[in-house]
């Protein structure tokens, strides 16, 4: 925890990615310390989950470089990839496999070794209030309860890094309410990045913000300074990306 | 990391249904062919003992139970190659896997070394029920591990086009559909050939170079052809992959 390289989870420097001559990511900056969480704003197609998907080797970037503690996305996938936890958007869940069967084989497939498998399971289950669902299959359970078992596959193997796309879309408050306890909990010790359309619960779980309006970072500050200031995260998030975007409003702010 | 994923393959697909009932049918269908065979092999027999060396039981009974196995495969296979990537794809699991520290050459890898294990198990019920027959007779064992080899082997050119038809949709259906007509169009591909032995349309016939197995020849240019094929759609599929990432 002592030197730099340790601190900062997550480097991103000029991420950039076009779709044949459509530009979805233009220049996004991003640096993340261990023990903070990010949230990721921005209206529908900004641009969210295509960075997230890069975050996580899922798309190759267009440009730009991604560091995952030191080490460097594109040259070494494979050492990078094994510090990230991902849950997408849509779940990636096997339904025909057990809680257990799809926990293990997400944990071997992470590198967890043979022996430490079962109590890498049996923690999570525990962490992620999945207890006794153990042996029923992925596609009998509830929406809530997949969301978990989402979350689980995503910190199995102790990851640095965390990346989570919208993991409270779909829930009941009180489903909400445990799994921001969770994400508060896990961003405590390790880095989060969380994407959401949801303001109070960026307000209430994330230590910074990122405003991504048009595949740009138009606003990123830590949550306590627009306390201070006393402007709402409502006000801002339609500041930048209510009307055409103007860039003396970046300064302004 | 490749068997972790071969694993995963064969638990949902022994999870599933659709491999119990292809091999029930597979077998039940065999069976069938294989006692027609060696009901009319009984009836001859006593016409063959006249004639200076006459084909043996092996010859005439477990070939042609092969012959027809090859065929009844080709017509499975996409069945079960159609769900190998595009399903992934369908269910949104494929970010699973690209998430995972894995390469992409594990997961093709992983998932053909899955399938080939599932075929092997319908060639070992072949090969069981050939044996069976030694509680009759005698075998040729040279020619029963010709055509177990060469029945191995164009299962496996059989997965590996059926796995990079499948990198290229996103619908198993369309995925079954597309390595049906390959596979089909690769066994008629030597019908303008005729009598030819050298035409080239004949080199690239599937079932032209299991032929050969067929009746107890193991070949070179054969075993090329069959490594050749595998490899090529083996890699082919590794770059389709690949190669998505890039254009998203």
């Amino acid at each position: 925890m002592t030197g730099q390289i340790t601190f900062v989870t997550v480097s991103v420097r000029g991420l950039c990615r076009n779709f044949g001559t459509r530009m979805a990511v233009r220049e996004i900056d991003l640096e993340l310390k261990r023990g903070e969480v990010l949230g990721f704003l921005g209206p529908n197609g900004a641009g969210k989950t295509t960075i997230m998907r890069m975050l996580t080797g899922n798309l190759g970037p267009s440009a730009g470089s991604i560091e995952i503690c030191g080490v460097d996305l594109l040259d070494k996938p494979r050492d990078a990839k094994a510090r990230i936890g991902y849950l997408p958007e849509i779940p990636p869940l096997y339904r025909e496999l057990t809680v257990n069967e799809y926990l293990q084989l997400s944990a071997r497939l992470h590198r967890v070794s043979n022996a430490k498998v079962r109590f890498a399971r049996d923690k999570v289950i525990q962490r992620c209030g999945l207890n006794g669902t153990g042996k029923r299959l992925i596609g009998s359970l509830s929406k809530g309860y997949q969301q978990r078992v989402g979350i689980a596959q995503a910190i199995i193997h102790d990851p640095d890094v965390i990346i989570l796309d919208e993991p409270t879309v779909g829930l009941d408050p009180n489903q909400m309410r445990e799994i921001r306890a969770l994400i508060r909990e896990l961003g405590a010790e390790r880095s989060v990045i969380l994407s959401t359309h949801i303001l109070p619960e960026v307000e209430s779980v994330c230590d910074r913000v990122q405003i991504i309006h048009e595949g740009r970072t138009v606003f990123c500050g830590s949550i306590g300074e627009l306390k201070q200031k006393e402007t709402s995260l409502e006000e801002m998030f339609m500041r930048f990306t209510m009307k055409p975007n103007n860039p003396e409003s970046l300064t302004s702010s | 990391m490749i068997l972790i994923i071969a694993r995963k393959e064969l638990k949902i697909l022994f999870g599933s249904p659709l491999a119990w009932i292809l091999l029930a049918l597979v077998q039940l269908v065999l069976t069938w062919i294989f006692l027609a065979h060696l009901d009319t092999f009984l009836q001859i027999q006593p016409q063959l003992i006249a004639i200076a060396n006459p084909p043996g039981v092996t010859e005439s009974v477990i070939a042609p139970v092969f012959a027809m196995a090859a065929i009844i495969l080709l017509m499975a296979a996409p069945l079960l190659t159609a769900r190998l990537i595009a399903e992934e794809r369908r269910n949104h699991t494929m970010t699973f896997l690209i998430s995972a520290p894995i390469s992409v050459t594990d997961i093709v890898l992983g998932k053909f070394l899955g399938l080939m294990i599932f075929f092997s198990a319908v060639i070992s019920l072949v090969t069981v029920l050939s044996i069976s027959l030694l509680a009759g007779g005698t075998l040729d064992f040279g020619l029963l591990l010709s055509n177990v080899a060469g029945l191995f082997l164009i299962s496996a050119c059989f997965a590996s086009l059926g796995l990079y038809i499948s990198c290229l949709s996103a619908h198993p259906a369309i995925a079954a559909a597309g390595a049906l007509g390959a596979l089909l169009g690769l066994w008629v591909i030597d019908i303008g050939a005729g009598d030819e032995k050298e035409s080239i349309t004949r080199s690239f016939s599937l079932l032209d170079h299991y032929d050969n197995f067929n009746h107890g020849m193991i070949d070179t240019f054969d075993l090329a052809y069959f490594a050749l094929f595998v490899i090529v759609f083996l890699v082919l599929s590794i770059r389709r992959l690949d190669g998505e990432r890039l254009r998203g």
